[in-house]
């Protein structure tokens, strides 16, 4: 019988992607109620030092599974590692974060296994006979469905990041560290990955970052959009844009939010010039805190934002960058 | 090339989505259905890679009836013809049991790449086009914006989209690409090839001609199921900042976030 809640946790720089930390914390509160081990299984070379705060955010095993041939993420090679670790572990849930690699491997890790895989969660929890459900946004979060799983194991589950609330790691717990060796061969992996190609410098992305300002129609330009750079530098931030903004070539369309762009889910989501249609509101209506600033009093936006202001945003924001950047000198 | 395109029909972007009563569906009367956007990018780079290498463009569609419209978009758009997938027994399915009909359907038929769009924007599971890939054996590139051939047309070399950049991937064909926004510019079906579409070949097959087995497809033969639908609280309308000028307003706000949200 398969048995055990497994992370899988990507590498970010020196530790691990935030959203590990936020499955952990929510999984841990599940492991407690059906009695399971919680374990973290992560893929890559070079890895021992990045692991430290699984045991702290409540792993109990962490599965190392190192090779030079892991170091780069590929589709063949990750799912072939992952897939034979799950047939020789048998845990019963899998999770991820549902991240550009997420995406990538867990459909074609679900598909290997011919078992159950719901993508983008907001929320796990256990139904009847502790039954586990997850709760998705469909049609770009207009609706929301609770999904359950056939008997297939594992159930597989990719969680949306920054949705989560981490708990307080507790330093004076330990995860037990299990190296594994992967039987992966260079005649494995037939994708080769010629380069990576970066534009964004240092650059939160946007589906990780706390707080995004986009713009949409009313910037009027691609050079008003240093506007909100200024005011992202102030605020540790990212900027976004509309639809209507990257159609119009201001952006590139890796920045837009939307039914057709990225859906975000940050702590703070201002739009400027944006009217807040349905398709951009799919994209960012479960932000926590939502500002709008547009001149238009009838703008969709104001009437499901947290806090607007209507006004001329080529006034406001120059102004508002300076109260920012005050408030942050304090 | 034989290039095969799947794809789906979907409710517009600019829908309103009502939950039906039972909990399980959508109302779907008063609502118009077009082609899946991303599966029109997927549709255009089969038809630009046609153009430059000659072979022929076929449409898969898994859906009911209604879908036929979305397939003769296709077919105006150029593409030469297209299997629909309609039969009762495939509704109700997840991922891998609409991959596993699409592959069905797909095998035997002569194929050098299979674009996917990168999701379909109803059930956003952005899984078929990987499940497929998997199933057929074949290697993935998903979320793609850009692809070339390599001269003997026996791998492509792809840009797909990952945090902070790009990656350029080469792949050995056949294989599945999923398409992203950014990868082309839909064409727009002519008045003729509207004409032209009529006439096309749309093969209907049910789940019998595939030779699936009751239990592998819909339903039936899906890993997860809808427990229930529901409609997110709707937001509620906050506090818009009084004032006569910019300059009163923006330092109210500054300081909301600050004292009121705590948030910056």
């Amino acid at each position: 019988m398969a048995k055990g809640m497994w992370v899988f946790a990507e590498r970010s720089d020196g530790t691990l992607r935030k959203v590990t930390f936020e499955m952990l914390s929510e999984a841990r509160k599940i492991a407690d109620k059906t009695g399971e081990e919680l374990c973290v299984v992560v893929l890559g070379d070079g890895l021992e030092a990045v692991v430290k705060d699984c045991g702290p955010y409540g792993a109990n095993k962490v599965y190392l599974v190192e090779s030079p041939l892991l170091k780069d993420y590929t589709t063949e090679g990750y799912t072939k590692t992952l897939v034979d670790l799950v047939r020789e572990q048998q845990p019963s849930i899998l999770l991820g974060g549902a991240t550009v690699t997420g995406r990538d491997l867990f459909p074609r890790v679900a598909a290997r296994l011919d078992t159950g895989l719901a993508v983008d969660c907001t929320e796990m929890k256990l139904g009847e006979n502790n039954q586990f459900l997850v709760r998705r946004p469909m049609y770009a979060g207009k609706v929301y469905a609770d999904v359950g799983f056939s008997d297939a194991t594992p159930r597989m589950a990719t969680v949306r990041p920054n949705v989560l609330i981490p708990v307080q790691p507790d330093a004076s717990r330990r995860a037990e560290i299990i190296k594994v060796s992967p039987s992966l061969t260079p005649a494995d992996i037939k994708s080769r990955v010629l380069e990576q190609i970066t534009v964004a410098g240092e650059k939160v992305d946007l589906t990780e970052a706390e707080v995004i300002i986009s713009g949409g129609r009313g910037m009027k330009g691609p050079e008003n959009f240093t506007l909100l750079e200024q005011m992202a530098d102030v605020l540790k931030a990212t900027v976004g844009a509309s639809r209507a903004a990257v159609d119009a070539g201001w952006r590139p369309q890796s920045d837009q939010v939307g039914q057709t762009g990225k859906v975000v889910s940050p702590n703070l989501y201002i739009a400027c010039g944006i009217s807040g249609a349905i398709q951009h509101f799919a994209g960012m209506g479960t932000s926590k805190y939502i500002v709008a600033i547009n001149k238009d009093p009838e703008a969709v936006i104001f009437s499901k934002c947290d806090y607007g202001i209507c006004d001329d945003l080529f006034k406001v924001l120059p102004k508002l960058t300076e109260e920012l950047k005050k408030i942050r000198q304090e | 090339m034989d290039i095969i395109v799947c794809m789906k029909q979907v409710p517009d972007t600019e829908a309103q989505i009502r939950v039906s009563p039972d909990g399980r569906g959508i109302v779907e009367s008063d609502i118009k259905f077009v082609m899946n956007p991303y599966d029109e990018y997927a549709v255009e780079e089969a038809l630009k890679l046609k153009e430059k290498y000659g072979g022929s463009v076929t449409l898969i569609c898994l859906g009911p009836q209604r879908a036929v419209e979305a397939i003769r978009t296709g077919l105006a758009m150029g593409a030469d013809k297209a299997i629909h997938l309609d039969d009762p027994a495939f509704e109700g399915g997840d991922a891998i049991s609409t991959a596993k009909a699409l592959a069905a359907a797909i095998k035997g038929l002569p194929c050098d790449i299979i674009f996917c769009g990168k999701q379909a924007i109803d059930d956003d599971l952005s899984m078929v086009g990987s499940t497929l890939a998997e199933i057929l054996g074949l290697p993935q590139v998903v979320v793609v914006v850009k692809v070339e051939l390599s001269d003997d047309k026996k791998h492509a070399k792809v840009n797909r989209q990952i945090i902070g950049g790009e990656e350029v991937i080469q792949v050995p064909l056949p294989a599945v690409l999923t398409a992203q926004k950014g990868l082309n510019e839909p064409r727009y079906a002519s008045l003729p090839g509207i004409m032209k579409a009529k006439k096309k070949e749309i093969k209907v097959m049910k789940a019998a001609d595939l030779g699936l087995g009751a239990e592998i497809t819909g339903a039936a033969g899906a890993r997860t199921r809808i427990v229930k639908l529901f409609s997110p609280p709707q937001r509620q309308s906050g506090k818009i900042i009084a004032g006569e000028t910019p300059e009163e307003k923006a330092p109210q706000l500054a300081k909301l976030l600050r004292e009121e949200a705590k948030i910056i």
